[in-house]
């Protein structure tokens, strides 16, 4: 059963949910006694459709923060143009961020619309070997507010998941919104039989911001969700008048490198603030093209291979795993 | 960032008690983040359960005479916002602030929730800029890090209120991270009236509501 059927009432919990049948928006729905004995919460056949369309999707990563503002969008856009300056290399962008579609515009896709072809949804190409799917695109104008409670949104991701023809492409990268709530979730779920690579989870130096991403690494493991890694976001401005550098965020617990440490995961690096980071987003343009030279666009870079090497070596582990054989590629 | 951070809630014969901020008892705050057993607990729930805490913390906590209650939410057009505006509808809420930083990205996102506003009816008391611009402690420059005046011209293009721009201040930052009451400790900052001007102007408009 859908997740949210078309005749459930407004707050309908979802068929999945733990109050499916029980909760009190569910008097009178005609569903009710099926999702009571538990019926509709059956294996979803999403999960193997989706396993089936993520088959030509060579690696998945999900970028995560547990605060909004510090900088996820900007990074899933430029870690996509990044591996996409590869032209051997097909990327594509998920933006399941529904109620704040930012990937769009970042990526300077504003106002495009997406089709539909016998294979599925086509995503919206920003070059040839880099495509782009976003509820951004869904919607008529620039003041559409999305109001849908979790279930809607859930059933929005699974067409995501399921519909879109991505082809044959070697990485996915998904942005998401800041916390740990039903998007996350579903995403977890719908891709749990397609082998979804990590996380790379985003922060800003300061000690509030990594209350939050501490929660997040927690979410990762309880649900079995590898973490790639931790960048740390808006790291420093050198003034571009006294050249002298200041801590917008300080990090006074120490900031992303001693919550890596102490939590053990991977840190991949840190992102000076730059003012033309934002610029270009705001233009739909690449930082790392505009602005190549640049101490950030360095980072960037090393941060990219970090996360490339990382996917490249846990699959040729999987597939060792698999076959017996060492990959020697 | 209210230095509350290890306190816990307790029950009394009329509900949950908050806690309190200050001795005088003048700041009362109620947060999930007192009903964790650890500060690193992920609370990862679907938007039912969700929406079943903020109705209680609307419905049970004990907050006694109040003139004011501001209510913090996440960015978004959910269920943390459905069920806010919701359960707060029969006691007329004055209405929204709506926080923005400069760039056009965010403006985008901010746009939507004013749309949101409009469509349950609740009053848009104005829009405030935040992190607009830095100006360097060593040489006074100042540079607009996430653009400028975003904030000002959405609320010009949707004709509703403008209350003003904060801009990035280190020292208020690090006094969050502190839990230090940054309001009392830089008396003479402009960071300071600048909020002080934005409190003015939401006293002034809830005010003539209610006179």
């Amino acid at each position: 059963m859908a997740d949210v059927p078309q005749n459930a009432p407004e707050q309908c919990p979802g068929t999945q949910s733990e109050e499916a049948g029980k909760s009190s928006a569910c008097a009178g729905c005609p569903n009710q006694i099926i999702c009571a004995s538990g019926a509709a919460k059956e294996p979803d056949p999403a999960i193997e459709e989706i396993r089936q369309r993520m088959t030509s999707v060579k690696h998945k990563i999900v970028v995560l923060s547990g605060k909004g503002g510090v900088g996820k969008s900007t990074f899933t856009a430029h870690l996509a143009h990044g591996i996409a300056n590869d032209d051997t290399k097909q990327v594509a962008v998920l933006d399941v961020d529904i109620c704040g579609p930012s990937i769009p515009r970042v990526m300077g896709l504003d106002g495009e619309q997406v089709h539909q072809s016998g294979s599925g949804w086509s995503p919206v190409y920003v070059e040839d070997n880099l495509g782009v799917m976003s509820v951004g695109f869904l919607l008529g104008s620039p003041e559409d507010a999305v109001i849908w409670r979790g279930p809607k949104k859930n059933g929005l991701i699974k067409q995501f998941l399921r519909d879109v023809d991505w082809g044959e492409i070697d990485y996915l990268v998904i942005d998401t919104p800041p916390g740990t709530s039903d998007e996350h979730l579903s995403v977890v779920q719908y891709l749990s039989a397609a082998n979804v690579d990590g996380a790379v989870i985003i922060t800003t130096p300061q000690e509030v911001s990594l209350l939050d991403v501490r929660k997040e690494i927690n979410f990762c493991k309880k649900v079995d969700l590898p973490v790639i890694g931790v960048v740390e976001n808006m790291s420093g401005f050198v003034c571009p008048n006294c050249k002298i550098e200041s801590q917008i965020f300080p990090p006074t617990t120490g900031g992303a490198v001693k919550m890596c440490q102490d939590m053990q995961v991977p840190f991949l690096g840190k992102l000076p603030l730059d003012p033309r980071i934002g610029k270009c987003c705001d233009e739909g343009k690449s930082y790392l093209s505009e602005v190549p030279d640049s101490p950030a666009s360095q980072a960037f870079r090393e941060i990219i291979q970090k996360i490339q090497i990382t996917c490249d070596t846990s699959a040729g582990v999987s597939r060792e795993e698999e076959t017996g054989e060492m990959d020697t590629t | 960032m209210l230095n509350v951070e290890s306190k816990d809630v307790h029950q009394c014969s009329q509900g949950w008690v908050p806690v309190y901020a200050d001795q005088a008892q003048q700041l009362a705050v109620m947060s999930i983040g007192f009903l964790l057993s650890s500060r690193d607990d992920a609370v990862v729930w679907r938007g039912p359960k969700k929406n079943a805490m903020i109705k209680q913390f609307l419905s049970d906590v004990y907050w006694q005479e109040l003139d004011y209650l501001l209510i913090d939410n996440p960015p978004g057009t959910s269920d943390e916002h459905i069920s806010t505006v919701e359960n707060l509808k029969k006691y007329k809420p004055d209405g929204a602030v709506l926080v923005t930083t400069p760039q056009a990205v965010a403006v985008a996102d901010v746009r939507r929730e004013i749309t949101f506003c409009r469509k349950t009816g609740i009053r848009i008391l104005g829009v405030v800029e935040n992190m607009s611009g830095f100006v360097c402690p060593h040489c006074t420059a100042c540079s607009n890090l996430f653009s400028k005046g975003g904030g000002e011209q959405l609320a010009q293009q949707c004709n509703v209120p403008y209350l003003g721009s904060i801009p990035l201040d280190p020292q208020l930052t690090k006094s969050l991270e502190e839990g230090e009451n940054f309001m009392n400790s830089f008396q003479t900052s402009g960071t300071r009236q600048a909020v002080m001007g934005i409190a003015e102007m939401i006293l002034t408009q809830t005010n003539d509501k209610h006179s």
